[in-house]
């Protein structure tokens, strides 16, 4: 092995290649303080500075609802989520049942399906059930996943039989087994799986580009991506929504790194 | 009545599940079956009348030249896209798996495009990439290049796109690979420097191999994420004035021409039947890779 080296050549490689990353997010933010004919200077320092952007952009359309309604679906979602999918892996992993391989084999095969085959059958019910523009419409895809009860499953099976068997004894339903000595264990693949689903849901563009037609109701990238079609070429106001729908990820982003990081290490292992 | 133990825990079992595998029937399965339904009809939404026509939609496709073209496109996002993004993210995770201080903020840096709103930076690209008054062209040309025409070439749009996807996907391809080179014991680069072998050597003789199972992993991640490619085309090459499609759709993916044909055109037979081909493929390719990818790691 070489000695402790310091390594300036991979240095410098990452160094020009991280310029590349940010850059993006530098000029975005840049052009958004930018007006007038300075929009379109190279400079990354605007010459005057202004919110102007912002102030057109938060009060011209309804930035905040579609704020709201993003986090409204990615929070619940995520919810709905983390519970169905621990407590249906918990049970293809630690409780024995007839048809058990038959009903796991009917979720996994779920996941071969693109969502893209499925939004013209919800298309449909959306509007038979008249659930057209509503928070459901939204919502219902998205209630379990398929992937998280797979990767549930492989983290529970992790568990000793021992360990639930010792909780059963003590006299815990079998809800109290799963929910006081199973979930405890399992908690950094938990927290793997909300970042997941949050960052999914909140991202979605297809169905929710599909399934609503109210402004009030739009997420936050199908908002984004209606006025950005709109406000073309009004570049500092389309890097002002740009802005405005970055930022909050990327503080969240900031805060939880270790985990979310973690978290990808974690399923990209047992993937 | 009384239940055994085993009998209860079946209960509760089937309890537990319940409404999961409802969910999973009602919205998952019951539509996969509906979509191949609407496939063979010719299905209008606002028209009463959805007649059976067989494989007449398929035919259709087959002889339409946009589906070709959006075929063709997705093809070339997946045979372009998929390498360049593992290899790039590849040389990243050797990188800074080499660092011994420093390697959390690059890890971050590299990483942040991954968290961020596609829709948002495909937007920042778009401006990026303008043909006049984009930043990219003002640094070619600042530094004596000519401008090119980037989103309004019919050549140069789809890589401008595939350069997008990239961007956005080395964060997460990054971590997962960085995550594999740590699980190789060191020991084997150790004993095999010590038998004269050069680092060019350790990486196809060592690296490589144990690396294996992470790039199947990510092989098919990607490949199956990049065939579904929409929201990127959609607002990079779309939106207000342009052609979703980009210049005589010279971008148009597969599900942007799913999207068109169902929710632009109604009609839903075609698209329908459009789906069921990406599902073939996503299929077949997930076979063959996964066969063709573990063969290898065997000699």
């Amino acid at each position: 092995m070489e000695k402790k080296k310091i390594p300036i050549g991979s240095i410098i490689l990452l160094t020009i290649g991280g310029v590349m990353m940010v850059f993006p997010f530098l000029w975005m933010f840049s052009t958004s303080l930018k007006s007038g004919v300075d929009i379109y200077n190279i400079s990354l320092i605007p010459k005057k500075a202004t919110f102007d952007a912002y102030k057109y952009v938060l009060e011209n359309t309804k930035f905040l609802s579609w704020f709201k309604n993003s986090l409204l679906i990615a929070g619940i979602t995520t919810i709905s989520v983390l519970f169905f999918d621990t407590l249906v892996g918990y049970t293809f992993a630690k409780l024995e049942f007839k048809g058990k391989k038959f009903l796991f084999f009917l979720i996994l095969s779920t996941l071969m399906v693109p969502t893209e085959m499925l939004i013209i059958p919800w298309y449909m019910m959306v509007n038979k059930f008249n659930w057209i523009n509503t928070y459901w419409s939204l919502l219902f895809p998205g209630l379990t996943s398929a992937f998280g009860i797979f990767l549930m499953k492989q983290f529970f099976e992790g568990i000793p039989n021992d360990l639930l068997e010792a909780a059963r004894i003590d006299g815990l339903s079998e809800f109290g087994i799963f929910w006081r000595a199973a979930v405890p264990l399992v908690k950094p693949a938990i927290s793997a799986l909300a970042i997941f689903t949050f960052l999914g849901n909140w991202n979605a563009f297809l169905w929710p580009v599909i399934a609503v037609d109210s402004p009030e109701i739009y997420t936050l990238p199908v908002g984004l991506a209606l006025f950005s079609g709109e406000a073309y070429n009004q570049w500092n106001l389309v890097m002002a929504g740009a802005t405005i729908a970055t930022i909050p990820v990327l503080i969240v982003f900031f805060i939880f790194q270790k985990k979310i990081i973690e978290g990808i290490h974690l399923t990209g292992l047992k993937g | 009545m009384k239940l055994t133990i085993k009998g209860r825990q079946a209960m509760w079992a089937y309890i537990f599940i319940a409404v999961p595998i409802l969910f999973f029937i009602l919205i998952r399965i019951a539509p996969t079956l509906f979509a191949f339904n609407i496939s063979l009809h010719e299905w209008d939404i606002l028209s009463q009348d959805k007649p059976f026509v067989f494989f007449d939609n398929f035919k259709t496709l087959f002889k339409d030249n946009i589906f070709k073209k959006a075929m063709g496109n997705t093809v070339k996002y997946v045979f372009i896209g998929v390498p360049l993004q593992l290899i790039i993210s590849l040389c990243i995770a050797l990188l800074i798996n080499r660092l011994t201080k420093g390697a959390g903020i690059f890890r971050t840096i590299y990483f942040l495009p991954y968290v961020t709103s596609t829709v948002a930076v495909a937007w920042v690209w778009r401006w990026m990439f303008m043909k006049q008054g984009g930043v990219i062209n003002q640094i070619i040309t600042a530094f004596g290049g000519t401008a090119q025409p980037f989103l309004d070439s019919t050549g140069q749009a789809i890589y401008v796109v595939i350069a997008n996807i990239i961007w956005q996907s080395i964060g997460f391809n990054t971590i997962i690979f960085i995550a594999g080179l740590k699980q190789i014991p060191r020991t084997y680069y150790e004993a095999s420097s010590i038998d004269g072998a050069s680092p060019w050597i350790q990486f196809w003789k060592i690296t490589i191999p144990l690396l294996n199972s992470t790039v199947v992993y990510l092989v098919v991640m990607a490949t199956i994420q990049t065939l579904q490619v929409f929201t990127q085309v959609f607002n990079i090459t779309g939106g207000g004035q342009g052609n979703p499609g980009g210049p005589v759709n010279s971008t148009l993916s597969l599900v942007l021409y799913i999207y068109q044909a169902g929710f632009m055109n109604n009609k839903m037979g075609l698209a329908s039947a459009a789906t069921i081909i990406l599902f073939s493929i996503i299929i077949i390719i997930t076979i063959i890779q996964l066969k063709f990818l573990t063969k290898k790691v065997e000699y």
